[in-house]
């Protein structure tokens, strides 16, 4: 990524360099990074996709669906409350 | 613990959002706090060009690049819960808080995304004016990313500027200014980052004082110090009068939640101030048992804070949950009864519209707009319902408030050793500094307990009850995701604590 003596690189090219040049001289920062493409890949792929499905948008399609359905909720007896 | 707790669907899903949120605010004040330090920090270098202040900056930026690397999206699981465990509520909801909170994280992502690059990357590769610049933007971004969830928490507690729209079953926002502005939301927030603030200062002056006690990095140490304790101590007092206002509030919008982190069953003129106490567990709102084992009261104190004046009647839970006509208190007894009565409407209203009777569905809609403000009510089975957990509000907030109250001190101690020229021989003092920064954060953990122990059974005080907010699943199936919860947290915790001791251990780079 070394650049010609006197060559100025354009504006889009330098801020890519900078970050380039930043991530290169990381230390520390590399395993951070790592940590936080493990932590997203499990919270994305895995916890979101098999074990936290948005229930109204999985069980019904529309939203004239969702509407009556939590509407119905509201209009039901509530189950025993608790502390 | 656990084999005492209740294992219904609610009650799981209660306690996996309640180790998500306390887990989330374990990084988050230091991610509040700590970047407005660094402002403070790298403008003194730019401003001396004193090389020590860069190699501080530089040390404690790196902090708080490992707090926020661990904490980064932490958050985001909150918000698969509300999808999956919490969807009526999510439902409802969604019109008010949808687009404000993801146009809030695109912002703070873009935010992130530039300004802490240049912050980090930024040293001997941009001016020292915008470097300097993009790491006040970064403290102004951190606390701006803080806003819109505290005004949706603050929302909850006091519900204002939206409407109920019976035909979609949720509520839409009527006025932007009111949801944004209410009180309680302008409360919260401050009470929130300043609290964050005191926090991320004694993080500073915990690991500073341990350098002291080694006799390493002591110039770097003392003054960190010094910056760390005035900001803390700036923070600390705005917190308590912030603190003190945010009581006020309660008193007025949820006096349930105010009698019950007083332990005040019977409401009385002149009421004193619990300073501390033992309580009775098996203590009943209906039931003639002293609520207390033991207790110490500050006279006048709670009628002061609750109603700024000394003769008024603070109500407790007795009057809220059975009515006092004496001094015109609703109890939830006669709520409940109008709530029922709303929820019939409702249910008239809506099934008016399927049989196309537009004249009868205007008749019940206009019936349950006379009591809709009581909804969340006719959903309870007993008036008792109402009265949160009191044992657990009462200490959250007496450890909260202990906690507030000694900080101040502790940094003006500091303050006056370091003046002094005495702190390196007070080993008494930088021993307890070392555990200041777990002080905060318990006194934050305590200060969210208090705020959401102490407003159940609502999701949306008055409106809607977590029995209604909750989705139909089993309690297996929370359970299951609350274990894996735990083991992800804990293994991150570990992870955040293992990098962080490392860098500690290695302290600021040389030169």
């Amino acid at each position: 990524m070394a650049e010609l003596p006197g060559h100025r690189p354009s504006l889009f090219r330098r801020i890519v360099l900078f970050y380039v040049n930043g991530f290169r001289q990381m230390t520390i920062g590399r395993t951070l990074w790592k940590i936080i493409f493990i932590k997203l890949f499990i919270m994305f792929a895995i916890l979101k996709v098999f074990f936290f499905p948005n229930f109204l948008h999985t069980e019904f399609n529309t939203d004239q669906e969702r509407a009556e359905y939590v509407a119905d909720q509201l209009t039901q007896p509530a189950p025993g409350m608790m502390h | 613990m656990l084999e005492n707790m209740d294992l219904t669907m609610v009650n799981w899903a209660r306690a996996q959002f309640a180790l998500t949120a306390m887990y989330h605010w374990l990084f988050v004040p230091l991610t509040l706090g700590i970047t407005w330090m660094l402002a403070f920090f790298h403008t003194i270098y730019v401003k001396t060009g004193n090389e020590e202040w860069k190699r501080l900056t530089k040390f404690w930026m790196k902090l708080f690049g490992i707090n926020f690397a661990i904490g980064v999206a932490t958050g985001i699981i909150l918000e698969f819960e509300f999808g999956t465990n919490w969807s009526n509520y999510s439902w409802m909801v969604g019109d008010i808080f949808g687009a404000p909170l993801a146009i809030e994280g695109i912002i703070a992502f873009f935010l992130e995304a530039t300004f802490f690059a240049v912050m980090f990357f930024g040293w001997n590769r941009v001016s020292k004016g915008f470097h300097l610049f993009s790491t006040w933007m970064v403290a102004a971004g951190s606390t701006l990313s803080a806003v819109w969830i505290l005004v949706a928490n603050a929302w909850m507690q006091y519900p204002v500027g939206q409407v109920f729209n019976p035909d979609t079953a949720r509520f839409e926002m009527h006025s932007f200014a009111d949801v944004a502005f209410s009180p309680y939301a302008v409360n919260k927030f401050v009470h929130a980052t300043s609290s964050s603030m005191l926090t991320a200062a004694f993080f500073i002056i915990s690991i500073s004082s341990w350098y002291l006690l080694r006799g390493r990095h002591l110039l770097m140490a003392k003054r960190s110090i010094v910056v760390a304790a005035v900001m803390g101590i700036f923070a600390s007092v705005f917190t308590v009068f912030n603190g003190d206002e945010s009581a006020y509030e309660i008193a007025q919008v949820q006096p349930m939640k105010l009698a019950a982190f007083e332990g005040l069953y019977e409401g009385k003129t002149n009421a004193g101030l619990a300073a501390f106490g033992i309580v009775n567990r098996n203590k009943q709102v209906f039931d003639d048992q002293d609520p207390f084992y033991f207790e110490i009261h500050f006279p006048y104190l709670l009628t002061l804070m609750a109603n700024r004046s000394f003769n008024s009647f603070v109500p407790g839970m007795k009057d809220l949950v059975y009515g006092n006509p004496e001094h015109d208190i609703l109890g939830s007894a006669q709520k409940m009864v109008r709530g029922k009565q709303a929820i019939a409407s409702l249910d008239a209203y809506r099934q008016a519209k399927k049989n196309s009777d537009e004249t009868d569905a205007a008749t019940h809609l206009a019936a349950f707009n006379e009591t809709k403000e009581y909804l969340g009510y006719g959903y309870l089975n007993a008036p008792e319902e109402a009265v949160p957990p009191v044992a657990l509000s009462f200490y959250a907030f007496h450890i909260m408030v202990t906690l507030g109250t000694l900080f101040p001190f502790i940094f003006l101690l500091y303050l006056y050793f370091t003046k002094k020229g005495t702190l390196e021989q007070k080993k008494w003092l930088l021993g307890f500094g070392t555990i200041t920064y777990f002080l905060g954060l318990i006194a934050g953990q305590a200060g969210w307990v208090v705020a959401e122990v102490g407003r159940q059974p609502w999701t949306i005080q008055g409106l809607l009850p977590v029995t209604i907010a909750r989705t139909n699943l089993t309690a297996a199936t929370v359970q299951t995701t609350f274990y894996i919860f735990l083991f992800l947290f804990t293994a991150l915790l570990i992870a955040e604590i293992s990098i962080m001791l490392k860098q500690i251990s290695i302290g600021p780079e040389e030169n």
